[in-house]
């Protein structure tokens, strides 16, 4: 009686007024700053993801342009004229700029002579016919390649010319699309498996498991490795089922050049999931259907389709919720090596494993351009670090026994977040 | 316990022949097949039925296949599959369709490499992990703890591939130095050892720090939980010194569930050696699935899956085995 007593007073003390309820979470807060950082990582995860092609500062699969200005023609060129009078210019030979969309080179011999008018150069022009006036501006399109770390660029840019922060940012949008996806399906695959196998058990569930146990029986990398090969296959007969049959966009979309190609490898990495979560979820089964409500329902002429929905599935629903939360970085990483050993979604795609895999980008790293792999690289790893962090403050707090002890943190299962890479 | 053995035993070679099975069956699957991938452009009927003799192409896939017309079980004695599973059950795995090489032959250049690395890795993983994990457990809430339990978390969360191509890069740009694989091919333990250290460091490094971020976790926890027993605190009030009850009476009773995870990571390993491998230049078997299955080299990839498949399993029961006899309590239902 008491000990009800004092379990009811503290269900009661459990539910406090809104305000001390934020209070509590800023002291759970202050004494998990690492599990706040790490809540941080996943939330900019997340909003750079969602809204990528609105906070982008340019198109990451554009090829940037700047173009330099190098003066103004003073007089009026004929043609097969190749003598140019040039004001407030200093060009030297082999400098190559364009006048109204004609390409010239600057001669090295005769040298630039500087006039009272301007500086008289001797150019080689590629089309010798055409006429420019006077007043016309020289100048010159380059690519913006390598470029360093800037305010305008603040993670530079790579040896396509491209935006490294943005390819980074549209990097979360396609870690998190892959992640979502093969979490969604692999999770649910799995929960369908793992109740059907756990429920029935008998021959349905020797095959089911016979099944999971070959699977299982491939390191993580080298199954993923294999069925994308399978799988992701030019014309391959997933590909075209899901190019003709499905609504899913061939070309294009959320900004994302290879759409179908990533949610191909999001599939794959689904399937693994599913293999690991049909396991687990079928072992948890196994206990749940030894439940006397389970005998009870079906006392009661409840049909086995019943049964599962209403009497297994919501027992495991957690169970698969947290399974899917641990899985998700996994997801991530493995998205991003199988992209790295250059099978994943294909080069070129802003995604970080892709980044990473760019033999150009590696090699131009060795000769001091960094930043190309070096961001990237980064963003997973925080990534990462972040689900990590946040999964080792809410193991803390929902062990008891460490609660408030300080003692938290590595306790359990040895590495949540570690799975197949 | 016998019980449990002689099941997994058993269950062995039908997961082996599921795996085979497996395998053979979905590079079947692929459109177009060895034979137009290997003549390419020169592909006239004749050279591609002659190639398609030569790797076996033409016979049947399986051994049994069903004939709608009338309907009839065909048993064929020469199908691929038959042929390539005797093939393997004599150690024979094929031969490259690319390179026209023997894969066993092959591989015996290039599993001492692989396992080399992995044996390495676990060497420097239990170096890394084990003194961190002890210290961070007697010396809980100190500095110490927290740094070691930072360093847990950081090493989990950098991929190996990221960690890697940093080591490279800033060994060249800070050091000048790259692993010594990259000017020379791959040199054997007995003939130069310390060239031979030299190439295998970093790259085991890379997948130890991950390895060993999982050891100083599950080490820490392991030996919160036996610091608490009894014997312990008999230990301490015998006026043992604290060295002896660290390391002699806890940390062997923290050490099982360690064995069974560093067995549970194998396939982890196996997996980190492809990326490594092909990473650092090292041509194990790692690298030699992955150039084969970008080349679609199918002979190759689907006997050197197996043989990775085949590690994976026995090197799980060896570790189930070891946890068994290292701790007698045990007893498989």
């Amino acid at each position: 009686m008491a000990r009800e007593v004092a379990l009811r007073l503290e269900i009661e003390e459990e539910r406090p007024e809104p305000r001390k309820r934020w209070k509590r979470l800023l002291s759970t807060a202050r004494k998990h700053p690492l599990g706040v950082f790490g809540m941080g990582c996943v939330s900019l995860l997340f909003f750079c993801g969602i809204f990528a092609d609105l906070i982008v500062p340019y198109d990451p699969e554009a090829t940037l342009r700047e173009t330099q200005t190098y003066g103004t023609l003073v007089n009026a060129i004929k043609p097969n004229e190749t003598r140019l009078t040039i004001a407030n210019a200093q060009l030297e030979g082999g400098t190559n700029f364009d006048i109204d969309g004609e390409r010239m080179t600057v001669l090295p011999l005769p040298a630039p002579k500087v006039s009272a008018t301007g500086t008289i150069i001797n150019v080689q022009r590629a089309s010798s016919q055409s006429a420019h006036e006077a007043g016309a501006t020289l100048e010159l399109d380059t690519a913006i390649a390598n470029t360093k770390p800037s305010w305008s660029h603040p993670f530079g840019t790579d040896h396509n010319a491209k935006d490294v922060l943005s390819r980074v940012i549209f990097g979360a949008r396609i870690s998190l699309l892959i992640g979502l996806t093969a979490i969604i399906t692999g999770v649910t695959a799995g929960a369908f498996f793992g109740v059907i196998s756990g429920y029935f058990g008998k021959i349905i569930d020797t095959i089911i498991q016979r099944c999971v146990d070959i699977l299982l029986a491939f390191p993580a990398v080298v199954l993923l490795l294999a069925i994308i090969t399978v799988v992701g296959d030019e014309d391959s007969s997933v590909r075209r089922f899901l190019a003709n049959n499905t609504p899913l966009p061939k070309g294009e979309f959320i900004g994302i050049p290879t759409f179908l190609d990533v949610f191909i490898v999001a599939l794959v990495i689904g399937l693994a999931v599913a293999v690991f979560t049909t396991r687990v979820v079928r072992g948890a089964v196994l206990s749940i259907k030894e439940n006397v409500y389970v005998d009870a329902a079906r006392a009661m002429g409840a049909s086995d389709a019943r049964i599962m929905m209403r009497h297994i599935f919501p027992n495991v629903a957690a169970l698969v919720v947290i399974l899917g939360s641990v899985l998700l970085p996994v997801a991530i990483l493995a998205e991003a090596a199988i992209s790295f050993l250059g099978v994943g979604v294909p080069l070129g795609t802003p995604s970080w494993g892709a980044d990473l895999s760019d033999e150009k980008s590696r090699q131009l790293m060795l000769e001091g351009y960094w930043w190309p792999v070096f961001f990237p690289g980064l963003a997973l790893s925080l990534v990462v670090l972040g689900f990590n962090m946040v999964g080792d403050a809410f193991r803390d707090l929902s062990d008891p026994r460490l609660r408030g002890s300080g003692l938290g943190g590595g306790g359990g299962g040895g590495g949540a977040g570690r799975g197949p890479i | 316990m016998r019980d449990y053995i002689l099941r997994r035993f058993l269950l062995l070679p039908f997961i082996m022949f599921g795996v085979a099975f497996m395998t053979f069956l979905a590079y079947r699957i692929i459109p177009g097949d060895a034979a137009i991938l290997h003549c390419q452009l020169e592909c006239t009927p004749d050279t591609l039925a002659a190639l398609r003799h030569e790797f076996g192409l033409d016979r049947p896939p399986l051994p049994l296949s069903v004939d709608t017309d009338p309907p009839f079980l065909e048993v064929h004695s020469d199908s691929q599959f038959g042929s390539w599973l005797s093939n393997v059950l004599r150690g024979d795995l094929g031969s490259s369709f690319s390179y026209r090489t023997s894969v066993t032959g092959e591989l015996g250049h290039r599993v001492p490499i692989t396992v080399e690395l992995l044996v390495l890795t676990v060497i420097l993983a239990l170096s890394i992990g084990l003194p961190i994990g002890v210290l961070s457990a007697i010396r809980p809430a100190t500095p110490a703890d927290w740094l070691s339990r930072f360093l847990s978390v950081l090493f989990l969360s950098v991929p190996s591939f990221y960690l890697g191509i940093l080591l490279i890069a800033f060994g060249v740009l800070w050091f000048n130095w790259a692993p010594p694989q990259f000017g020379t091919g791959y040199v054997p333990f007995y003939d130069n050892p310390w060239i031979n250290l030299q190439q295998f460091f970093f790259p085991a490094l890379v997948l130890a720090l991950g390895e060993s971020a999982v050891l100083m976790r599950l080490t820490r926890s392991a030996m919160l939980e036996v610091m608490r027993n009894d014997y312990i605190r008999t230990a301490w009030s015998k006026g043992l010194r604290e060295r002896a009850v660290v390391w002699r009476h806890a940390l062997k009773n923290a050490i099982i569930p360690i064995i069974t995870v560093i067995g549970l990571q194998i396939g982890g390993l196996l997996g980190g050696a492809v990326i490594v491998e092909s990473l650092y230049n090292l041509n194990g078997m790692g690298k030699y699935i992955l150039e084969a299955i970008i080349r679609r080299d199918i002979f190759v990839v689907q006997s050197v899956t197996l043989l990775f498949a085949v590690s994976y399993v026995v090197a799980n029961l060896f570790v189930d085995l070891t946890y068994a006899w290292l701790d007698p309590r045990i007893r498989y239902a």
